[in-house]
């Protein structure tokens, strides 16, 4: 019996870092260099993490809402992981550890947070040397990472990384710490996919 | 800031994020800015600190122990979801509901002769009720039974009674219902907030009994549910769809002004932070069009006061006495039995929301301002709720536009009522919808998002 457990992972970081590429890269496999601004906002992907075990990500994107200090509370709200997204070649680093004290003001203490520096195909343009991101990484207790939504290195790797690093069992608690589960209102057709499909 | 909008958006309250929801998707180019630095306006929901910096310019006092800050969701508007109502169409077609998790609310009852009581829905309930007495029952059962088979295209369930000629007042009299039941059907189902009603025709209450009865029946309990986290996560998950068809947000930002072409009077962008940005249309909220100033942000008042609301919103560390310990209700006062012209509400729910500390109740008292002393006038409320830790009492004005803004593309909301429910802001959302795009608002199932 294989059994899926379903997490929320929000994407983080400044914009035009790469955020929407390195979901796309990861759920679907492609790459555009002319990507505007982000059109999916809400994809997921499951991976195996054994035979019997495998996780579903449901990923959040910004939807621009990063760019003029506007992303809303809701946003963290029971997140499970999320992925604070920098770009070697620029100077986006500062702007990724603003928002890990975001996350720890505003998320749950228990979030799994992945620092990744992307672009990693682009080492001759390289700003940010990748000993300052482990170093940070190291000392706020987050996983690390570079990769390439481009080249697709260290994509994969990285939310495997993530998958590893959630707790299995109990499955998160979406609802509110009492009291069962909150009503499903979907109208007619109950397929409406909620981001909070229990496992239980 | 060259580009230049098709519609800009004042003020992230929940009447203007459902609009820019619904703007983005049908594809016009929107910004929505907000002078705060936070989501919703006068519809968000606050956290302690900012609940009693904004009533008190203080922080929480440590010896209420209060608990945690951040488990605060505390609404500055007291309203819940009808479940069968128009907010929860909206929220099912633009798929929002994958943003937000909710709950029922545990009860809804009404105050009679100094008690208060569940109230009936159907046949069944309505023997059960204390509300009436024996004969009462059946003359009731036989109204109750009467609405269930009523369909408006069925002249033969209409039983000879012309629902849009006769008032409610012969439809109470041809069932023989007392004064005291018409109370709890006029103010506690149909939710009138006055008596104007019974004057009117039946086929207005009516509509609204079905409405009440349908959205009971869909949960069971009571017919409202409500949002984990708050009201203020409405407004957040209509901005996020906004965002996700196209929509700019700018959060903390002053507007100046709300620039006219003085040949024209036609509306022509805003300023802010001596920018300014072009657009074709501008709506917002009336605290963007002066209300309550002797110049508006923009210059010129725009707005009317259509009169004022007192709402005490009360820290409680208990339930509701006579709730049977429930973890939400609703309270409906009807006027009759406390001597006014209009209803008084209670609206309480408390950490099983995720708005409150664990054993914290938010409880909020309301109703429409009377005399020149409102704080008398919902004392009848304040009484139902036992010791009250701590109370903040706001009186605000409600506003309405003095022009629908087809003459200049200034297109205004009205503030929120008094009512118990969302369904007059889903109103004034289709109404500014038929005044921004000239044409009615038509729900169409949003295409999901891509998913892999």
């Amino acid at each position: 019996m294989s059994r899926t457990t379903s997490f929320k992972l929000v994407l983080l970081g400044e914009s035009a870092v790469g955020k929407s590429s390195l979901v796309l890269r990861f759920v679907r496999n492609e790459f555009s260099d002319f990507r505007e601004s982000t059109i999916a906002a809400f994809l997921t992907q499951t991976v195996a993490l054994d035979d019997s075990t495998s996780i579903k990500f449901e990923i959040w994107d910004t939807a621009g809402q990063e760019r003029y200090k506007s992303l809303a509370p809701i946003y963290f709200r029971n997140s499970n992981a999320a992925v604070i997204v920098y770009d070697i070649t620029q100077a986006s680093f500062e702007k990724a550890k603003s928002w890990v004290r975001e996350l720890q003001r505003q998320a749950d203490p228990s979030i799994v947070i992945m620092l990744v520096g992307n672009k990693s195909d682009l080492e001759a343009q390289r700003k940010t040397p990748k000993e300052m991101g482990e170093r940070f990484a190291q000392e706020e207790g987050l996983l690390f990472a570079e990769a390439s939504a481009k080249s697709g290195d260290g994509v994969e790797e990285l939310f495997m990384e993530i998958a590893k690093k959630l707790p299995l069992a109990p499955p998160p608690q979406r609802t509110s710490q009492t009291g069962p589960r909150g009503v499903k209102v979907a109208g007619e057709q109950e397929s409406v996919p909620t981001p909070s499909a229990c496992t239980c | 800031m060259d580009e230049e909008y098709d519609v800009i958006v004042l003020g992230t309250g929940l009447t203007e994020c459902i609009l820019s929801g619904l703007l983005s998707v049908d594809g016009q180019k929107v910004l929505h800015m907000d002078r705060n630095d936070y989501y919703g306006g006068d519809s968000a929901s606050l956290n302690l600190t900012q609940l009693y910096q904004k009533f008190r310019n203080s922080p929480p006092p440590e010896a209420l122990q209060l608990g945690r800050d951040r488990d605060y969701a505390v609404d500055l508007i007291p309203k819940f979801i009808l479940s069968s109502g128009e907010l929860t169409r909206m929220l099912v077609h633009t798929d929002v509901t994958r943003y937000l998790e909710f709950k029922v609310i545990a009860g809804s009852y009404v105050y009679r002769d100094g008690k208060i009581s569940k109230v009936p829905s159907t046949e069944v309930e309505a023997v059960m009720s204390p509300l009436m007495g024996f004969f009462e029952k059946r003359r009731a059962q036989k109204f109750f039974s009467y609405l269930q088979y009523w369909k408006e295209d069925d002249p033969a369930t209409h039983q000879g009674f012309d629902v849009n000629r006769s008032t409610m007042k012969e439809l109470y009299a041809k069932f023989g219902l007392e004064a005291g039941t018409q109370d709890f059907v006029g103010h506690a189902m149909a939710l009138w907030l006055d008596d104007d009603y019974i004057t009117k025709p039946a086929k207005q209450t009516i509509d609204r009994i079905i409405l009440y009865t349908q959205s009971m029946a869909r949960y069971g309990k009571s017919p409202y549910i409500y949002p984990l986290y708050g009201l203020g996560e409405l407004p957040q998950a209509f901005a996020r769809l906004s965002a996700i068809y196209g929509g700019t947000y700018m959060l903390d930002k002053k507007i100046e002004s709300v620039n006219v072409d003085p040949e024209t009077g036609l509306f022509t962008g805003v300023t802010s932070g001596g920018e300014t940005v072009k657009a074709k249309k501008v709506i917002g909220d009336p605290s963007y069009f002066g209300a309550g100033k002797e110049d508006g942000e923009g210059g010129k008042i725009r707005v009317i006061e259509t009169g004022k609301v007192i709402r005490a919103i009360c820290i409680l560390k208990h339930p509701i006495p006579g709730t049977d310990n429930a973890d939400s209700a609703q309270i409906i006062i009807p006027q009759n039995q406390v001597g006014r012209k209009n209803d008084i509400y209670i609206a309480a729910v408390s950490s099983a929301h995720n708005v409150a500390a664990p054993n914290v109740w938010i409880a909020i008292v309301s109703t429409i301002v009377e005399t020149s002393v409102p704080e008398r006038e919902i004392l009848p409320g304040l009484q139902l709720l036992g010791n009250v830790v701590d109370k903040f009492i706001s009186i605000t004005p409600l506003y309405a536009p003095t022009s629908p803004g087809t003459n200049d593309n200034i297109f205004i909301t009205k503030s929120y009522d008094a009512t118990s429910h969302f369904e007059t802001v889903v109103e004034d959302v289709s109404d500014v919808w038929q005044r921004v795009k000239g044409e009615k608002l038509v729900l169409k199932k949003r295409e999901t998002e891509i998913e892999a």
